[in-house]
C-alpha cells in the first residue's frame, strides 16, 4: 500500500465522514482512495472550487457531526489559513493532509519539499496554536492519521498532517489493525439541558469547552469574532483575553501529552540528528554510518512536529555538542532547536536538497563534522 | 386599560424566532436589514418548519451579522466563505436546511466563486443576498454592485466600475429560483423567502436595501425612509422577466419580482444516485 | 392621502373588518419612522418624548384605524411594533367624513 493510500486508509479507519478537496498534485492519491471507498464506507465527499472552500466545507461537515479531513499540497495549503483561522477560534475538529512540495509557488509539485514546517505553525494571522504531524513511512501514515483524527477531536483543534511525495508514493506493507482494536478519542459532547447550553463554556481541567451537532435544538450560535460563553461577539479587551489564552494554553499546557518523538542511541551521544518526515528515513541511515565510524551520533525524529518537544530538546542539549538538523528548507525546524537548546549546543542546519532524498551523504557529512 | 397591560405582556410574534437577549441590533437607524430579517422570520414562521433542522449560516459584514440575532443553529464564519460553509453542512448531513444571509460584497464578491460554484452544483441552500450597493461595515467603500456614477468613499469621482447584476448572475450560473425585492416590499419578500425555501436546489432572493448611513449619505440620498420612498416610487413588479434587463441604473426603477423558477437535480440527489448506481455495478 | 375603499361584500350586510392593538417596545426603536409612513390606516405618529437611546419612538395615534394588518411589525427593522387582534366583530363602516381625512 502507498503513502498516500494508508493516509486515506487511516482517515477512514478513524470515522473521517467527509472529505472535501480541491484537485491539487501531488495530493491527489489520497483523494482517489477515499472516494472509491465512499459507497461502502457512509461517508461523503465534495470537490469544491478551491482550497479556500474546501476547509470551510470540512468545517461545516463537522459541526453535522463528522469527522472531515481535506488534503492538499502547496499553494492549497497557503489558501486554508484563512480558516485555520477560522477553525481554531471556532474549535473545529478537522484534520488537514498537506503534501508538501518543492518551492514557493507553483515550485516543483513532484518533488518532494518541507518549506510549509512554519507555515503550519503560524500560517494564519492572529495567536494560536496548532498540532501538527509528521509521518516517515506508509504505517505510520495511517498511524498518525488516526492519531491526528483522534488529537483533533481531544484538543478541539484542527490537526495538520505534513509529508511529502516521495513518501505518499512509498509502497509498504502496513498493517491495519482490526476495526474494534481502533482507538480514536471521542468528541465530548454536551448532555445537559438544551436551554443551558453554552458553546465556549470550559472545563477548567481541560479547557476543552463541550461540543453539540446541528440539529440536536441547542440553538447554538459560533463566530469567528472574539466571544463570550455564549458564542456571542463580543469587542473587548478581556473578552480577547479570556479567549486567545484559552485557546493557545489548551494546547500550551497539554504539549506534553501531545507530543510525539522516537529517538535512538542517544545515551551519550555527541552529536544529535534532529529530523523529521521523509528526511528522516537518510538521517537514521547516515546517524547509523556515523556509529560504524565510531561517532558517537543520536537519532531524534519528530513525530509531532507542533508542538515542538521543546522540554526534551532542552534535556539533549545538555548532554551533547552539537544538533545537526537536515530538512528539505534552508532551516525552519532548526531555528526552533536553536531556541531550545538556549546555546547549550550547537545547531548546524543542513539543507537536505530534494534530489539528495534517499541520499544521506550530507547528513553523515555534517555529523563528520564534529569530531574535527 | 387593563386590556393594554395584558398585551404589553404579550411577546414580539418574533421573540421566539430571534436571540431577543441580542437586541438591539448593531444596524443603523433606516437601515433595511432589519427588515430582511424581519422578513426571514416572518417566513419561517409561515413555513411552520422544525427549527432544529434550520441552520443560518453568514459571512463578514452588516448583512453577516444576520447569524448572530436568529434563533437556530447559525454560524458566522468567514469573509465571503458562507455558502462554502453551508455547503459543508448540507452535505455532512442533508436532512437540514441550510439557509445563507450575506451582503452583496460577501456573496458577489469576495465570494463570488463559491456563489456560482454552489448554483453550478446545485447544492441544495437558500441564499438571501441583501444588496446595499456598498461595503458598509468597513466605511462605505465601493461595491461590486455599486451602480454607475454613485458616490462611494473610494470612488471620490463616481463609480465607473460596471455593477453586477445579481440575478443574471444566478441564473446563469444555475440557480433554480431567483427572485429579487426590495425592503419594501415585505409580504412579497416572505412569500419569495418560503417559495425558495421549498425549493429543492440552490435558490437566490436577493433583497435591496436602503443603507442609510454611507450610500445615502455620501450620495446625498436622504435617509433611510426616503430610500424606502425612492422605492416605493420606483420598483416595479415584473414577473418572469428576463434576468438581462435588471441591472440597477443609479436612482433609476428597479425592477423585481420572480425571474426564475426552474428544476434542476439538486447536488445531494444526484450524488447518491451515483454512490447507489457505483454500489449495485 | 390614502382613501380607504370599503365596499359593501356581497351578500353581506356589513363588512367585518378585524381590529388591532399596537404596542411598541420603545426601548428598541431607532426612530427609522418606517412604521409610521407605511401604515396603511395611518396610525402612528412620531411622538416628540425620547427612549433610552435618543429616538423618538412613533406613537398611536388613531388606533380605532388599527385593522392588525401586521405590517407596521413586518417593516420594523428594529422588532420595536407588533399588532395584535383585540376584537373582531362587526363594526360600522367608517362615515365618510372621517375616511377623506
Amino acid at each position: 500500500m502507498s503513502g498516500y493510500e494508508a493516509c486515506a486508509e487511516g482517515a477512514l479507519a478513524a470515522g473521517c465522514g467527509f472529505l472535501g478537496y480541491t484537485p491539487i498534485q501531488p495530493s491527489f492519491g489520497i483523494v482517489r482512495r477515499f472516494i472509491t471507498r465512499c459507497a461502502e464506507t457512509g461517508a461523503t465527499f465534495v470537490q469544491m472550487e478551491d482550497e479556500i472552500s474546501s476547509l470551510a466545507a470540512v468545517l461545516g461537515a463537522v459541526w453535522t457531526g463528522r469527522k472531515a479531513l481535506t488534503v492538499t499540497s502547496g499553494q492549497g495549503f497557503a489558501q486554508m489559513m484563512e480558516h485555520i483561522g477560522l477553525g481554531v477560534m471556532l474549535e473545529t475538529p478537522c484534520v488537514i493532509v498537506n503534501v508538501m512540495h518543492d518551492g514557493a509557488s507553483e515550485g516543483i509539485p513532484s518533488m518532494p519539499g518541507g518549506g510549509d514546517v512554519m507555515q503550519a505553525r503560524w500560517g494564519s494571522h492572529g495567536d494560536y496554536e496548532i498540532i501538527a504531524l509528521a509521518p516517515n513511512s506508509p504505517q505510520e501514515m495511517f498511524d498518525l492519521t488516526v492519531e491526528a483524527f483522534s488529537l483533533s477531536e481531544r484538543y478541539r483543534t484542527p490537526v495538520v498532517i505534513l509529508f511529502d511525495p516521495v513518501l505518499g508514493r512509498m509502497k509498504d506493507s502496513v498493517n491495519i489493525p482490526e476495526a474494534a482494536k481502533i482507538r480514536v478519542e471521542k468528541r465530548k459532547y454536551y448532555k445537559g439541558p438544551k436551554d443551558g447550553y453554552l458553546p465556549y463554556k470550559y472545563d477548567e481541567k481541560d479547557l476543552i469547552p463541550s461540543m453539540v451537532d446541528i440539529s440536536q435544538g441547542y440553538r447554538f450560535h459560533v463566530t469567528g469574532l472574539t466571544h463570550d460563553e455564549k458564542g456571542y461577539p463580543v469587542m473587548n479587551d478581556e473578552c480577547q483575553e479570556w479567549n486567545v489564552h484559552r485557546l493557545v494554553n489548551k494546547i500550551r499546557l497539554f504539549a506534553d501529552k501531545i507530543v510525539r518523538m522516537e529517538e535512538k542511541y542517544l545515551e551519550e551521544a555527541d552529536v544529535a540528528v534532529v529530523s523529521y518526515g521523509v528526511v528522516s528515513r537518510d538521517a537514521l541511515t547516515a546517524v547509523e554510518a556515523a556509529r560504524k565510524e565510531g561517532i558517537k551520533a543520536g537519532y531524534f525524529r519528530l513525530q509531532t512536529v507542533w508542538p515542538f518537544p521543546e522540554k526534551r530538546i532542552a534535556e539533549i542539549a545538555a548532554g551533547i555538542k552539537r544538533f545537526v538538523v537536515p530538512e528539505i528548507n534552508f532551516g525552519q525546524i532548526s531555528l526552533e532547536v536553536e531556541r531550545c537548546s538556549r546555546g547549550r549546543a550547537g545547531v548546524d542546519a543542513v539543507y537536505h536538497a530534494a534530489r539528495e532524498v534517499g541520499k544521506p551523504g550530507s547528513i553523515l557529512k555534517a555529523i563528520q563534522k564534529t569530531n574535527k | 386599560m387593563e386590556t393594554i397591560n395584558t398585551i404589553q405582556e404579550q411577546k414580539h410574534p418574533m421573540d421566539d424566532l430571534l436571540r431577543m437577549d441580542r437586541i438591539p441590533h448593531i444596524w443603523c437607524p433606516g437601515c433595511g436589514i432589519g427588515n430582511a430579517v424581519s422578513a426571514f422570520a416572518e417566513a419561517l414562521r409561515k413555513l411552520e418548519y422544525d427549527l432544529d433542522k434550520v441552520v443560518v449560516v453568514s459571512g463578514i459584514g452588516c448583512t453577516g451579522r444576520v447569524a448572530g440575532y436568529i434563533k437556530t443553529d447559525s454560524f458566522h464564519t468567514t469573509h465571503g466563505r458562507a455558502i462554502a460553509f453551508a455547503t459543508g453542512i448540507k452535505l455532512g448531513n442533508p436532512d437540514l436546511k441550510v439557509i445563507v444571509i450575506s451582503g452583496d460584497g460577501d456573496l458577489v464578491s469576495i465570494g463570488g466563486n463559491h456563489f456560482v460554484h454552489a448554483a453550478r452544483r446545485n447544492i441544495d441552500l437558500t441564499v438571501i443576498c441583501v444588496n446595499n450597493f456598498i461595503y458598509a461595515m468597513t466605511g462605505g467603500q465601493v461595491a461590486p454592485t455599486t451602480p454607475i456614477p454613485a458616490y462611494t468613499t473610494t470612488s471620490p469621482f463616481g463609480n465607473f466600475e460596471a455593477p453586477a447584476n445579481v440575478p443574471q448572475l444566478a441564473e446563469a450560473a444555475g440557480a433554480v429560483y431567483v427572485a429579487r425585492w426590495t425592503a419594501l416590499h415585505m409580504r412579497r419578500l416572505a412569500d419569495s423567502i418560503v417559495e425558495a425555501f421549498n425549493r429543492p436546489g440552490f435558490s437566490v432572493v436577493e433583497v435591496i436595501s436602503p443603507c442609510a448611513m454611507y450610500y445615502s449619505r455620501i450620495n446625498k440620498l436622504g435617509d433611510g425612509l426616503d430610500m424606502m420612498q425612492f422605492y416605493y416610487n420606483n420598483s416595479i413588479i415584473r414577473h418572469g422577466e428576463s434576468t438581462d434587463n435588471l441591472n440597477i441604473d443609479y436612482q433609476k426603477e428597479i425592477i423585481v419580482g420572480k425571474f426564475v423558477d426552474r428544476e434542476r437535480p439538486a447536488f445531494s440527489e444526484s450524488l447518491n444516485e451515483w454512490l447507489r448506481k457505483d454500489q449495485v455495478e | 392621502m390614502r382613501i380607504r375603499n370599503r365596499e359593501k361584500p356581497f351578500g353581506i350586510e356589513k363588512p367585518v373588518t378585524a381590529r388591532g392593538q399596537i404596542v411598541i417596545i420603545e426601548d428598541r426603536c431607532k426612530g427609522c419612522g418606517f412604521c409610521i409612513e407605511y401604515c396603511p390606516n395611518d396610525v402612528l405618529r412620531l411622538s416628540d418624548k425620547y427612549n433610552s437611546k435618543g429616538y423618538h419612538p412613533p406613537y398611536v395615534a388613531h388606533e380605532e384605524e388599527c385593522v392588525d394588518c401586521g405590517f407596521c411589525q413586518m417593516n420594523c427593522p428594529d422588532f420595536a411594533i407588533f399588532s395584535v387582534e383585540v376584537e373582531s366583530g362587526e363594526r360600522e363602516p367608517a362615515p365618510a367624513e372621517s375616511v377623506k381625512r
